[in-house]
């Protein structure tokens, strides 16, 4: 893959702004599929990542998780949430299922957003399903999101490919040895409207914000 | 007093059976009584007579110009004294027509007086329960008064003991020590009792409840079918006792007089219209359903029978009960009893029932061509009634005798037949049709109301709906516990502040944000194995899926409690600490107790959340 230099910004910018920032000669539509990789199973990163780009409006989003990301990495809790959310959660067993109820859902006017988990690679998982919910997504300007983990990036039609990990958090004001404001590394590696780039992603009062491109090697590697 | 003398005057119109008061301005009480008693005799006399003499309604009938036998229902009639209470007041205001007047004697109602009613309700519930009391155990039921519990049923040993309705619980138990007190189910006896009136519509079309423990029947011109009135009312008392309920009946030609004779008549009390008045006039004046209050006024005045209160002049008790309401005034309701005033049996509609179907010709093996015009059958029925469907039924009939049922719900009313029909998508695989079947049922067996909804003005849709149509194809395919909204719960435990339902059940709501809470929780918490400097302080590192996790910060810890109301004894309370790991993940963990609580051994730990 050519390797294109990352975008090197020295303000914060939102998701919109990254995608917004070329002269490419399609447009970026405001809603669209998205798929985000968790690096490490456990990690809460990556629903911290959708989650603050999720807009607290009076629609409910649609959660649907298969069982075995549901034991493995936990239930949705509601009291947790940086923005007060209406969640339809729905418990499957199949990842195809996951599949039909997120294009069931993006068929659906009354929803906000649609959020699916799947485990794996699973066969049923391939071009056609995620360019079926990609033009979905599109046609109904309804964004939908794919956590998959324990995944490998393989063909797919997402117009955003995320890979998600934790960094430590920011300096505690009052409390030098607690956790501080939550920060993600936010790695773009592909996408439809601009070539990949590498960010610290932190929630902010507007949403999700990316800031000072991470030109460097990752900071560190690890593997659950 | 002039009806004896006018019988035998005019055959056509017919005569009149009622005293006229304006006859007697000037007669003073006593005479009255002594008029009354003549009267009495002289009619009772009367009917000890051969019949063909001393009853000669059946002839004018016959030649009357109306042409229809007034004994036996008629649509007309219905209609003519169906009109409601504009009706009524005319009828009050003016004298009415002799084909009118004699049409109002011509119903035939039958009251049922149900005497215990909630008590048999509730010990059948008991017995249905396993727990049935012995007969001999005073029992009842109280309602909440003013000045505590009040009695509102009693069963028979409880009343044999001194226990009345009415009274304070405490003053009775004080008389009957071994009094069994239960609450009672005021809005479930009323639901029940309606239930029964739509039952009872297998003896006459035409029943209502009347009051909290009666019914009234219009069974003009269905007694017939059943062998008569007096067989009519043994075979309703017999299938109401089938029911576990006591009856008293009463046949009359008003409905006030039905209920009169029900509540203090003989048994299964028959009462002609000719011999109305007489049958009427020994009863008390309570029989003449008014309030308490009237009633005592009533007394106080010494008309203590109806027969006292019939004898007063006309002009006398409507000057004093000019501007009292129908159940203040004796006047009206005594009208209403002697069939002067209209008083229809106002019998409300059958629920309404969908449920289509398709008889075939030939055993098929699949159900689906058949479905949607099935299912746009039943919402064109749904639609004429302003109903929609809550919950679907599909049965197959098999030529071999078997049923088989596929039921579909709905979270929100609705009577669109597409989206019925996909709700059934993939549903119909698992029906096994055997040889085939050859008939094909879709009702509607739970249905709400449902009124039409406006859309909105730019040509959208109601989000709501949309929503609930979601919900019911989710639901559909994947099963309704499997779709779930959060209620939030008044609860410290974290686990227990959002209970998840049926998405069919509630809409989506907002839960209550707290900081310091994970954004995913793990359910059930997860053993980790723990280092720790000390055994109250925060954990130096732990081993958690066979991942070592070295902590760079913490916070905490955050101590919540057991509830005691809830859990076990014996369980233990739980630090929460909020933990950095040397990867930058953050976890919630908590220890499970605390050292020397007397509660267990040494404390575990567990992970119970990822923060984001």
């Amino acid at each position: 893959m050519q390797h294109l230099p990352p975008l090197t910004t020295k303000g914060e910018n939102t998701p919109q702004m990254v995608l917004r920032n070329r002269n490419h000669k399609q447009e970026a539509p405001e809603a669209t599929f998205a798929e985000v990789f968790a690096d490490t199973v456990v990690d809460a990163a990556a629903t911290g990542f959708i989650c603050a780009q999720l807009a607290a409006a009076g629609k409910p989003i649609l959660w649907i998780q298969d069982r075995l990301s549901r034991r493995e990495a936990g239930k949705p809790y509601l009291a947790g949430l940086s923005a007060p959310l209406k969640v339809i959660s729905v418990t499957v067993s199949k990842p195809a299922d996951v599949l039909w109820s997120m294009e069931e859902g993006l068929r659906c006017t009354g929803l906000s957003a649609v959020l699916g988990e799947i485990w794996g690679d699973p066969p049923c998982l391939d071009f056609t399903a995620s360019k079926r919910l990609a033009l979905r997504a599109e046609a109904r300007d309804l964004p939908a999101w794919l956590i998959r983990r324990a995944a490998t990036p393989n063909l797919s039609a997402a117009r955003m490919r995320w890979r998600i990990s934790s960094l430590p958090s920011e300096t505690n004001r009052y409390d030098m040895r607690a956790p501080g404001h939550p920060l993600w590394r936010a790695e773009l590696f592909r996408a439809r409207w601009r070539p990949p780039g590498e960010w610290v992603a932190r929630q902010s009062a507007t949403g999700l914000t990316l800031s000072h491109g991470l030109n460097d090697a990752p900071s560190h590697q690890h593997t659950a | 007093m002039t009806a004896q003398d006018k019988l035998p005057v005019l055959a056509f119109p017919p005569p009149r059976p009622r005293p006229k008061p304006k006859a007697s301005p000037r007669a003073n009480p006593d005479d009255l009584a002594r008029a009354i008693d003549a009267l009495r005799g002289a009619l009772e006399a009367e009917l000890k007579k051969p019949k063909p003499v001393q009853d000669p309604r059946p002839e004018p009938e016959s030649f009357s110009p109306i042409g229809t036998p007034t004994w036996r229902a008629s649509d007309q009639m219905k209609s003519a004294s169906g009109s409601g209470r504009a009706g009524v007041a005319a009828g009050a205001a003016a004298p009415t027509g002799p084909e009118l007047e004699r049409d109002l004697l011509a119903r035939r109602v039958v009251a049922i007086h149900l005497p215990r009613f909630a008590m048999e309700r509730w010990q059948r519930w008991a017995t249905r329960q396993g727990d049935a009391s012995p007969d001999d155990l005073p029992i009842a039921l109280a309602i909440e008064g003013t000045h505590g519990p009040v009695v509102h049923a009693t069963n028979r040993s409880a009343e044999l003991q001194g226990v009345h309705t009415g009274a304070r619980v405490v003053d009775m138990r004080a008389l009957c020590p071994d009094l069994k007190v239960e609450f009672a189910d005021i809005g479930g006896d009323q639901r029940a009792l309606e239930k029964l009136m739509h039952w009872c519509r297998r003896w006459c079309p035409w029943t209502a409840v009347d009051g909290t423990a009666g019914l009234v029947m219009d069974t003009t011109g269905s007694d017939h079918l059943f062998g008569g009135e007096a067989q009519m009312m043994r075979d309703i008392e017999e299938k109401l006792s089938h029911l576990g309920l006591s009856a008293n009946l009463a046949a009359a030609p008003t409905h006030g007089a039905a209920w009169a004779l029900s509540r203090f008549g003989g048994v299964r009390d028959i009462c002609a219209p000719e011999t109305l008045p007489v049958h009427m006039a020994p009863l008390p004046v309570r029989a003449l359903r008014l309030e308490p209050d009237t009633i005592l006024l009533l007394k106080r005045l010494g008309l203590k029978t109806i027969g006292d209160l019939a004898a007063v002049p006309r002009v006398s008790l409507a000057r004093r009960f000019n501007t009292a309401p129908l159940p203040q005034n004796p006047l009206l309701r005594l009208d209403q009893m002697m069939g002067k005033l209209a008083e229809p049996v106002n019998a409300p509609d059958d629920p309404p029932r969908f449920a289509v179907q398709s008889t075939l010709a030939e055993p098929v093996q699949d159900p689906t061509p058949h479905l949607p015009d099935l299912c746009a059958e039943l919402c064109k029925g749904l639609h004429s009634e302003g109903f929609g469907a809550r919950r679907v039924t599909l049965t197959i009939y098999r030529t071999d005798g078997e049923v088989a049922h596929v039921t579909v719900a709905t979270a929100q009313a609705s009577r669109d037949a597409d989206h019925l029909l996909r709700l059934f998508d993939g549903k119909l695989d698992n029906i096994n049709p055997g040889f085939g079947f050859d008939l094909i049922t879709l009702a509607a067996s739970v249905a709400e109301n449902l009124h039409t909804h406006q859309t909105r003005l730019d040509g959208g849709v109601d989000d709501g709906a949309e929503l609930a149509r979601l919900v019911d194809r989710l639901s559909a395919r994947l099963g309704s516990h499997n779709i779930r909204c959060a209620l939030p719960l008044a609860s410290h435990m974290p686990e227990r502040t959002e209970e998840w339902r049926s998405a069919l059940e509630r809409a989506p709501q907002v839960a209550h944000l707290r900081p310091e809470r994970p954004l995913r929780l793990f359910d059930p918490p997860e053993e980790v194995r723990v280092l720790y400097a000390v055994p109250e302080g925060p954990p130096a590192q732990f081993v958690w899926r066979r991942i070592t996790h070295r902590v760079t910060r913490f916070s905490g810890p955050e101590r919540i409690a057991p509830e005691w109301w809830r859990d076990s004894p014996g369980t233990r309370l739980r630090d929460y600490y909020r933990v950095e790991d040397h990867f930058g993940q953050r976890f919630w963990l908590y220890r499970d107790g605390v050292m020397g609580d007397g509660r267990g051994a040494t404390p575990r730990w567990f992970l119970h959340g990822s923060f984001a």
